[in-house]
């Protein structure tokens, strides 16, 4: 595994909670006491369904939550710093030369209406740091466009191109930590697959850590050190990438690496998860998983799980309480 | 493929062919569109001479990238486009030969289309109810009014979604994505149709969702008979889906078969190409270094030759200069490829 577990990790996340406010009723908790480490080189993947948090989690690591969304509880550390005490002036200091965050879609985050070397050259003269008129040819070579482009608008590039673009902007100061919000999510799945590889390589030359938020549990299988699985506002599995995906812990990490039609092996039926993701407004009792997982019992609606280590891994299922004297898992027999 | 001939309730286009002819078929179907003025007027060519065909209760899987004219179909089978040239027979009759009102609509309720995007296509301003007993009030003009709502609660419940009396009436914006999308299959349903023309049906729903969906449309060929046309950009769903699969490159198929035979066995190089990039999480860890940065060509004025050349690894001197037409390489699986291997025995029974 690249990346060194050991050690102080760059990023410290504790306990940390977002609430959107929703005007006098209960406020929705997007993000519910979230733990999470990064340590230097490593790429850590965050996935989930859509409303389960992961964005928000980023925009609360990152310090871009606008309102009504706002941190309620708990620290991100960044290289020893608080982030969440953070004064604006000193968080665009650090934003883009010490970690820098790659949005969704690059159609929107790149302003039409520049060329793409003048936006290089906006992020660079935000910072007073010493970068040489090489610099913005050298990222563009780095993520393999032809640093003609430069010159370009963002519309006279494909999509591929333009999220390269946004990777390179990224890299202008080699910082320490990426965040990545589903930068492949609008490419097609060759392009998607040659971007992977390419941050992959990028990230083990250059050394920087990444973290990267997916709703593709199968995009991050081959790329991922650390793999953190959230469903409904929590952490619900959290371990080594390759230990997730082989000996998923939690129902929900199985379900939804079940729910991935294969293009080898044997064609097998599946049924995916039944029912749709919980309101977060109105989240079920106990194990929020409880009403659609298959191997339910009578106290997930009651007891409200923590993350129990499990192995390798760590997983919020009460069928891996400590208490529980190893139980006949159901879960884990289909696991071929 | 079993070709079963469901008995035809509908009154619809109905001709002594209908019965032997497949439920659909395209001849040298071609879709240009003009792109710039003055001068610089350029044609873009979406999609050239396709050949297909979709017989009754099968599913077919039409994947491809983004731009390489797999939604341009779906418009030109479902009556929004017109072709440029080349026909398109339903049940063995030109669709172009239908020029009456009457016989349109027919075609239209035969062939309807499920779209992509289930969060705008339902109007929020109605019950869901709405949309269903609108098509049924048109292409089901002997129903009665209690019939109608008999017949949307049935397509309600056909589609997994009960008690349908109860999510008849409700807004679209009470829907889960899931839900919505399997209204939008519901509207299909109504009309009772041949052919339903669903276009990524579930590219924007969640991973735990899909699968119902993709089991819905297997379930709907089974217990309705009507036949699909899956496209998408997903070719392992393809597969789970389909018994035959397309593969779309710039315009031009350049590789169909069964969908077993064509992922075992791609004969094209750009199947190949897509296969490797799909993500496998049951694959063993591998990171391959490609050099192919994936960008798929517009085909605007295009000169003779092979759309691939361009990316191809097998890419031969003949590629630039002729255009490779589809060639019979296996049991019922061709590829356009002047470099692709036809299997032993393809040659020996010359089928």
């Amino acid at each position: 595994m690249h990346g060194n577990t050991e050690g102080k990790p760059i990023l410290e996340v504790r306990d940390l909670t977002v609430e959107y406010d929703t005007g006098g009723g209960r406020p929705v908790v997007a993000v519910d006491s979230v733990d999470l480490d990064v340590h230097a080189g490593e790429f850590v993947g965050v996935v989930g369904e859509s409303g389960c948090g992961k964005s928000t989690l980023l925009f609360a690591i990152a310090q871009l939550l606008s309102p009504p969304a706002a941190i309620t509880g708990g620290s991100v550390h960044f290289q020893g710093q608080d982030l969440v005490a953070m004064n604006e002036k000193k968080l665009a200091a650090l934003r883009w030369r010490d970690y820098s965050v790659v949005m969704q879609s690059a159609m929107n985050a790149l302003n039409p209406v520049k060329s793409i070397g003048s936006q290089f050259k906006d992020a660079i003269m935000a910072h007073n740091e010493p970068v040489s008129d090489e610099r913005p040819a050298e990222v563009m070579r780095l993520v393999g466009i032809d640093p003609i482009h430069l010159k370009s608008y963002p519309h006279q590039l494909s999509g591929g191109m333009r999220q390269r673009a946004m990777i390179a902007m990224a890299l202008l100061f080699t910082p320490d930590l990426i965040i990545m919000d589903e930068p492949t999510s609008a490419l097609d799945v060759v392009a998607q697959r040659s971007l992977m590889v390419q941050i992959k390589e990028l990230q083990q030359r250059l050394g920087f850590a990444v973290l990267f938020v997916t709703h593709d549990m199968s995009l991050i299988s081959h790329f991922s050190d650390q793999l953190v699985v959230m469903y409904a506002g929590q952490v619900v599995e959290f371990g080594a990438t390759r230990a997730v995906f082989d000996e998923p812990a939690h129902p929900y990490s199985k379900g939804l690496l079940d729910a991935f039609p294969s293009i080898r092996g044997p064609k097998q039926p599946l049924t995916g998860i039944p029912g749709s993701p919980p309101n977060l407004a109105d989240p079920p009792s106990g194990c929020r998983f409880h009403p659609r997982c298959p191997v339910a019992f009578a106290d997930c609606p009651k007891i409200e799980p923590e993350l129990y280590p499990v192995g390798a891994v760590q997983a919020r299922c009460l069928l891996h309480a400590p208490g529980r004297s190893q139980p006949a898992e159901p879960a884990r027999e289909v696991t071929s | 493929m079993t070709d079963l001939d469901t008995e035809s309730t509908a009154p619809a286009v109905q001709d002594s062919v209908a019965s032997t002819a497949p439920l659909l078929e395209t001849r040298k179907l071609t879709r240009h569109f003009k792109v710039g003025r003055g001068l610089s007027r350029k044609l873009l060519h979406a999609v050239d001479d396709i050949d297909l065909t979709i017989d009754r209760q099968e599913i077919v899987a039409l994947a491809g990238e983004s731009g390489s004219g797999k939604s341009t179909i779906a418009r030109l089978l479902a009556g929004v486009y017109h072709p440029t040239s080349g026909e398109i027979f339903y049940q063995g009759r030109p669709v172009s030969a239908m020029r009456s009102r009457r016989e349109q609509l027919a075609y239209r309720g035969d062939v309807p289309m499920v779209f992509q995007d289930p969060f705008s296509s339902l109007n929020p301003a109605f019950r869901v109810s709405h949309g269903i007993l609108r098509s049924l009030k048109l292409h089901r003009p002997e129903l009665s009014r209690a019939q109608r709502f008999e017949e949307a609660e049935r397509v309600v419940e056909a589609v997994g979604l009960s008690p349908a009396g109860d999510i008849m009436h409700r807004y679209p914006y009470e829907l889960s994505g899931g839900q919505r999308q399997r209204i939008g299959f519901a509207q299909a349903l109504a009309h009772k149709p041949k052919l339903i023309l669903a276009d990524e049906p579930v590219s924007m729903l969640d991973v735990s969702i899909r699968i119902g969906l993709l089991n819905l449309m297997s379930e709907l060929r089974r217990t309705e008979g009507v036949s699909f046309l899956y496209i998408t950009h997903d070719i392992a769903s393809a597969r789970y889906v389909a018994d035959r699969l397309m593969i779309m490159y710039a315009g031009h198929i350049v590789e169909s078969g069964p969908a077993e035979s064509v992922l075992a066995d791609p004969k094209h190089p750009y199947t190949d190409l897509l296969l490797g990039a799909v993500p496998d999480p049951r694959a063993p860890l591998s990171v391959a270094v490609e050099g192919d940065t994936g960008e798929p060509p517009k085909v605007i004025d295009p000169t003779p030759g092979c759309r691939f050349r361009w990316r191809c690894p097998l890419v031969v001197d003949e590629c630039h200069t002729t255009t490779p037409a589809l060639r019979l390489l296996g049991t019922k699986h061709e590829a356009a490829c002047h470099v692709a291997e036809p299997d032993a025995e393809t040659v020996s029974t010359g089928e």
